[in-house]
C-alpha cells in the first residue's frame, strides 16, 4: 500500500480560495476606518497632506475575542542552563508555549497601522455626505487638457499619428485584393509580366515587391473631450488678526482642509480662494493664508465685501456653485456688527452654502465677543454656523455644516445648543 | 524540484517500510505539493480542503502572508490533517532530503492520529472531510438565502467562534443524557445503608433539585445555547452545531501538541537514521532535525519537549529507571538481547502514546531531572516586565511542573461552565468560572459577554474571581460591571 503523490498544480490552473473571505476582512477594516474617522481626520500628520501619499492610519484591529486568562497567569519557559529569580525575561509577554495556534489567544497590541492613501480615507469619510443644495449650473467651460482621446481613424494626419499596425494591416489586404483580381485575368502572365517591367516590382532577390500606397495610410484621430462640468469654487476667509493664536489657526485650517477635499470630490474644477483680513482684507496665496501672522483689529465685514467683489468679477453664481466659509474668533469692533450682517446677507444670496465657524479653544485667555448672536438674525436655509472648541468637534461640525439635512430641524436644534453653550460659558 | 514523482513513490515506499517494521499503524496517506500560496491558504483554513467562508480565515490569511513576506515567519515543511486518508501538504521548495524527513515525520503524525484517544474518541476520521465539506455547503446555503444574507451569518458564526473553546476539554469522558444524570443524582441523593444507623445522628434528606438546567455544570457553552435557548431560528441553531463540531475536532490537536510533535519527530529520527542516507544527505539531515527541534530560551519549543521526554521514557523503561510508582512493574530483562521492537522502553512509549494527552503525559513522565536540564522556569508579570519567579530546584521544581501542567493544551483557555439557565427565573444564563488563581483578562471577557448575550437574547452573568474577590460579570448599558459577589 503505498501513498498517493498529487503533484503541484500550476498557478493559473487552481483558484485562490480566500479571496472571498479576504475582501470581507478588508472591508471590516474599512468599517473600523470609518468608526474611527473622526479621530483619524483629527490627526495633525494627516492635514494639508498631498492627496496620494500615504498616512499610516492606527485601527482597531479586528479582534476575535474570546475568554482568555489575564495578566496574572504566570507561565513556563526554558532558560539556557543559568536563569536564577529575578532575572527579567522579556519586557513584552513571551507567552504561554501557544498550544492551540489560534490566532488573538493572548491580549496584544490593541491597534495595528494600516496604510492607507490620503485619497481613499477622504472617500471613506464623505461616503455617507451628500452634497448640500447641489444645483447644477451653467458651466463656464475650463480648458480641460486630460480629456483628449483618440476616437476613430483619418487618412491624413501628421506621422507621429500614424497607426502603424493599421497601415500594415491595409496593404496586406490590398495586396490580397489585387493579387486575387489579377488572377482571374485568363493572360495574368503576360498582364504581370508587362507591370513588372513598367513599375519595377521586384527587389533584389528577384521577389515580388509590395510597396505601401498612399491610401494604406491610417492616422489616429484626436478629439478634445469638451465635457460640460460642474465647477466650483470655496472661498476660504479667515481672520488674520492678533487675537487668532495658532491653536486657532490649527482648527481653522483643519475645517478648510476638510472642506476643500469634500468639494474636491463632488466637482471636476474647484478653485481655492483665500480672503485674508484683519481691519482690511486682501487675497493672499495659500500659503500666505495658512502662516501669516498679522495683528490688529477686526473687520468682518471688510472680508466679506472682498469676497462679493471677487464672486461678482470672476465666479459669477450663475456660472459656479459657490462655497464660502468664514473662521474667525469672533472677536469683531462693536460698530462693524451691522454692515457684517449686511453683508453675510448678501453673501448668502450668491452662495450655496455660507458658514461661519466661530473658533472658541477651550482654554482661550479670555471670553471674548461672540459673532454668533449677530449671525443668529440670519434667517436662510442656507447659512449655517457652528463652533468649534477643540479638534474632536471638526468632524462633528463638518457633518452638521455638510448635511443635506442641516436645514432640518435637528441640526437646527444642535446648532442652537452650541450657540447657547458658547454664549452662556463664563 | 529535483525529487520526480518516481523518486517521491521509492522513498515513500522505504519509509513506509520501515515504519511498518517499526509497528507504526496508520492511515492511508495522501501527499500534496504545493507552493507558499497554497501553504498560507491551507494555513489559514487549517489545512481543510473545504471549509465555510469566514472573513477571520482572510484576516489569518493575510496575517501569515505579511509575515512570511517581511521575512518574519517562516512556513511549515509540511502540514498533516487528522483525516482517514490522512492528507498531508509538501511545500514544493523543500529540498530533496527535506521532502524525505518530511514524509518520515508525516508518518508519524498519521499513526498518533490513528491511535492516540483522544482522536479515538472524536469524530470518525473517515468523515472529517466530507464534514467540512458539508458544513461550508450549508453555510453557504444560507448565506446566499435571501431572507438571511451573508452578513447576519457572519455576525452570528462570530459569535459563536468567541465561544467555540468552551467545550468539553476531555473527549474521553461520556456525557451522559439529561435522564441518566438525573438518575444518578437521585440515586447519590438516598441515604446509604448503615448497619449504626441506630446510634448514627440521622441525616436531613435533601432531595436533588432535578428541575434545574443543566443538572450538572456544563462546559459546553455553544451547545448548551443551541440546545437550549427557546427563540433561535433553525438556521442559527444549526449554524452554532456546525461551529460546535468543527472545534471538536480540533480539541483533540490542542490537547495533545506536544506528544504529538514529539512523537513525529521521534520517528523522523527515527526513520532517518535507519534509512542509511547518502552522506550528503545525512549531514543536511542533522542539520534541519536540529533546526526543528533546537530549544527556543524565553519561551518553550514542543518538538524539542515532546521528543525529548519520549527519548527519555524510552530510555526509563530501558534502564528500569522508572521510579518508585513503577515498581510494580515486571523485573529487568536484559535488553540488549531483544529486538528493538520489544524493549520494555518501546513497548512503553507505544502504550502512551494511545493512552495520554498533554496534561497526563507531562505529569507522569515529566521528571525533576528533565526540568532542570530543561532549565525550565516560571516567569511572572512584575509591572511592566516579566521576571522569572522560580526556577527548577529542589523546592520549586513541582511548582513548575504543576504551572506548565496548567498552561497546556485546553489548559491555557479558562474553564467557564454554565451553571444555571434561567437564573432568578429571568431566564438569564448564569455562567462560572473556575477560578485557579489566573484572573480573566476583563476587556475580553466584556467583549466575549456581548457574543454570549448576542447567542443567548437575555442577559448573562458570570461569576469568576477578580484581584481575589469573587465577583459578577454583566454588561449593564453597554459596558461591563463588575460587582462583587
Amino acid at each position: 500500500m503505498g501513498a498517493i503523490f498529487r503533484p503541484h498544480i500550476s498557478e493559473d490552473k487552481r483558484s485562490d480560495r480566500s479571496a472571498r473571505d479576504r475582501q470581507r476582512h478588508r472591508q471590516k477594516i474599512r468599517e473600523s476606518i470609518r468608526e474611527n474617522i473622526a479621530d483619524i481626520i483629527a490627526e495633525e500628520s494627516i492635514i494639508g497632506r498631498e492627496k496620494d501619499k500615504i498616512i499610516k492610519v492606527p485601527i482597531r484591529s479586528i479582534k476575535e475575542y474570546r475568554f482568555i486568562y489575564g495578566e496574572n497567569s504566570p507561565g513556563v519557559a526554558q532558560g539556557q542552563g543559568n536563569s536564577k529569580p529575578g532575572d527579567v525575561v522579556q519586557k513584552g509577554d513571551p507567552g504561554q508555549p501557544d498550544a492551540n495556534g489560534e490566532a488573538g489567544n493572548t491580549a496584544g497590541i490593541d491597534a495595528i497601522e494600516t496604510d492607507v492613501t490620503l485619497e481613499e480615507l477622504i472617500e471613506i469619510m464623505f461616503e455617507d455626505l451628500e452634497l448640500p443644495d447641489l444645483q447644477r449650473k451653467a458651466m463656464r467651460e475650463i480648458e480641460s487638457e486630460r480629456l483628449r482621446k483618440r476616437h476613430g481613424h483619418r487618412r491624413e494626419g501628421i506621422i507621429a499619428r500614424l497607426d502603424k499596425r493599421k497601415t500594415a494591416r491595409n496593404r496586406v489586404r490590398r495586396m490580397f485584393a489585387t493579387t486575387r483580381a489579377r488572377g482571374e485575368e485568363e493572360n495574368r502572365e503576360a498582364v504581370e509580366a508587362k507591370e513588372a517591367l513598367r513599375e519595377k516590382r521586384f527587389d533584389a532577390d528577384g521577389k515580388e515587391r509590395f510597396p505601401f500606397h498612399e491610401d494604406d495610410m491610417s492616422f489616429h484621430h484626436i478629439v478634445t473631450d469638451s465635457d460640460f462640468q460642474s465647477n466650483a469654487v470655496v472661498i476660504c476667509i479667515m481672520d488674520t488678526s492678533g487675537s487668532m493664536g495658532t491653536v486657532k489657526k490649527y482648527l481653522a485650517r483643519s475645517f478648510y482642509f476638510l472642506l476643500y477635499q469634500f468639494v474636491k470630490l463632488k466637482y471636476e474644477q474647484v478653485e481655492l480662494v483665500f480672503i485674508a483680513h484683519h481691519t482690511e482684507a486682501k487675497e493672499v496665496t495659500e500659503q500666505e493664508f495658512f502662516h501669516k501672522v498679522e495683528s490688529g483689529g477686526t473687520y468682518i465685514s471688510s472680508g466679506y465685501t472682498k469676497a462679493l467683489e471677487i464672486i461678482e468679477s470672476r465666479y459669477h453664481p450663475s456660472l459656479w456653485n459657490v462655497y464660502a466659509f468664514h473662521c474667525s474668533d469672533g472677536d469683531n469692533f462693536y460698530s462693524d456688527n451691522e454692515r457684517a450682517l449686511g453683508s453675510a446677507k448678501e453673501l448668502c444670496d450668491v452662495c450655496n452654502l455660507f458658514g461661519y465657524g466661530e473658533i472658541k479653544p477651550s482654554g482661550s485667555a479670555y471670553y471674548s465677543g461672540s459673532m454668533l448672536e449677530v449671525f443668529g438674525q440670519i434667517d436662510r436655509p442656507n447659512f449655517h454656523s457652528i463652533v468649534i472648541e477643540k479638534k474632536e468637534d471638526l468632524w462633528d461640525g463638518f457633518r452638521a455644516f455638510m448635511l443635506k439635512d442641516a436645514q432640518t430641524k435637528s441640526v437646527l436644534v444642535g446648532s442652537k445648543e452650541k450657540e447657547e453653550k458658547a454664549t452662556t460659558t463664563p | 524540484m529535483a525529487l520526480t514523482e518516481k523518486d517521491f513513490t521509492e522513498w515513500d515506499k522505504r519509509i513506509f517500510d520501515l515504519a511498518l517494521k517499526y509497528g507504526l499503524k496508520t492511515y492511508p496517506q495522501e501527499f500534496e505539493v504545493c507552493d507558499h500560496f497554497e501553504m498560507i491558504g491551507y494555513m489559514a483554513y487549517a489545512g481543510m480542503p473545504s471549509r465555510y467562508p469566514h472573513w477571520s480565515f482572510g484576516k489569518s490569511y493575510e496575517k501569515q502572508k505579511t509575515l512570511y513576506d517581511y521575512g518574519v515567519g517562516g512556513l511549515p515543511y509540511e502540514m498533516v490533517i487528522n483525516s482517514s486518508p490522512c492528507l498531508a501538504y509538501l511545500m514544493r521548495d523543500n529540498t530533496d532530503l527535506l521532502h524525505i524527513l518530511t514524509i518520515a515525520h508525516v508518518y508519524g503524525h498519521n499513526d498518533f492520529f490513528a491511535n492516540n484517544f483522544t482522536f479515538q474518541s472524536g469524530m470518525q476520521a473517515k468523515y472529517v472531510l466530507e464534514m467540512f465539506k458539508n458544513n461550508a455547503n450549508r453555510i453557504r446555503r444560507y448565506m446566499e438565502d435571501p431572507s438571511i444574507g451573508t452578513e447576519r451569518v457572519e455576525d452570528w458564526i462570530d459569535a459563536g467562534h468567541a465561544l467555540s473553546l468552551q467545550r468539553s476539554r476531555n473527549l474521553g469522558i461520556k456525557r451522559l443524557s439529561r435522564e441518566e444524570e438525573a438518575q444518578r443524582m437521585w440515586e447519590a441523593a438516598q441515604p446509604k445503608s448503615d448497619q449504626f444507623s441506630d446510634l448514627h445522628e440521622r441525616k436531613d434528606y435533601v432531595p436533588p433539585n432535578l428541575a434545574k438546567n443543566p443538572l450538572k455544570p456544563d462546559p459546553n457553552l455553544v451547545e448548551f445555547i443551541a440546545r437550549n435557548s427557546p427563540d433561535l431560528a433553525e438556521w442559527e441553531r444549526d449554524v452554532l452545531l456546525i461551529v460546535d463540531t468543527e472545534s471538536a475536532y480540533f480539541i483533540p490537536q490542542i490537547e495533545t501538541k506536544i506528544m504529538n510533535e514529539g512523537w513525529a519527530s521521534y520517528w523522523h529520527h527515527k526513520l532517518c537514521c535507519e534509512l542509511n542516507l547518502p552522506q550528503g544527505y545525512h549531514l543536511e539531515f542533522i542539520v534541519r532535525h536540529n533546526q526543528v527541534l533546537r530549544p527556543t530560551p524565553g519561551g518553550l519549543n514542543p518538538y524539542h519537549l515532546g521528543f525529548l521526554l519520549w527519548k527519555d521514557i524510552e530510555r526509563r523503561w530501558n534502564e528500569g529507571d522508572t521510579g518508585r510508582e513503577w515498581t510494580d512493574d515486571k523485573p529487568r530483562e536484559d535488553v540488549s538481547a531483544l529486538d528493538e521492537s520489544d524493549t520494555p522502553g518501546r513497548k512503553k512509549i507505544f502504550e502512551v502514546r494511545e493512552s495520554d494527552r498533554d496534561v497526563s503525559f507531562l505529569r507522569r513522565f515529566l521528571t525533576e531531572d528533565l526540568l532542570r536540564e530543561l532549565d525550565l522556569f516560571q516567569h511572572e508579570k512584575r509591572g511592566k516586565e516579566r521576571v522569572i519567579t522560580k526556577v527548577a530546584d529542589e523546592e520549586n521544581w513541582k511548582n513548575i511542573k504543576e504551572t506548565l501542567i496548567a498552561s497546556v493544551g485546553m489548559g491555557s483557555i479558562p474553564s467557564i461552565l454554565v451553571d444555571d439557565a434561567d437564573f432568578g427565573r429571568k431566564r438569564t444564563l448564569y455562567l462560572k468560572h473556575e477560578h485557579d488563581g489566573r484572573d480573566l483578562q476583563l476587556d475580553y471577557a466584556e467583549r466575549t459577554l456581548r457574543h454570549v448575550e448576542q447567542l443567548w437574547r437575555r442577559e448573562v452573568v458570570l461569576e469568576t474571581t477578580v484581584n481575589g474577590r469573587a465577583s459578577i460579570l454583566k454588561i449593564v448599558d453597554g459596558t461591563l460591571k463588575v460587582e462583587r459577589l
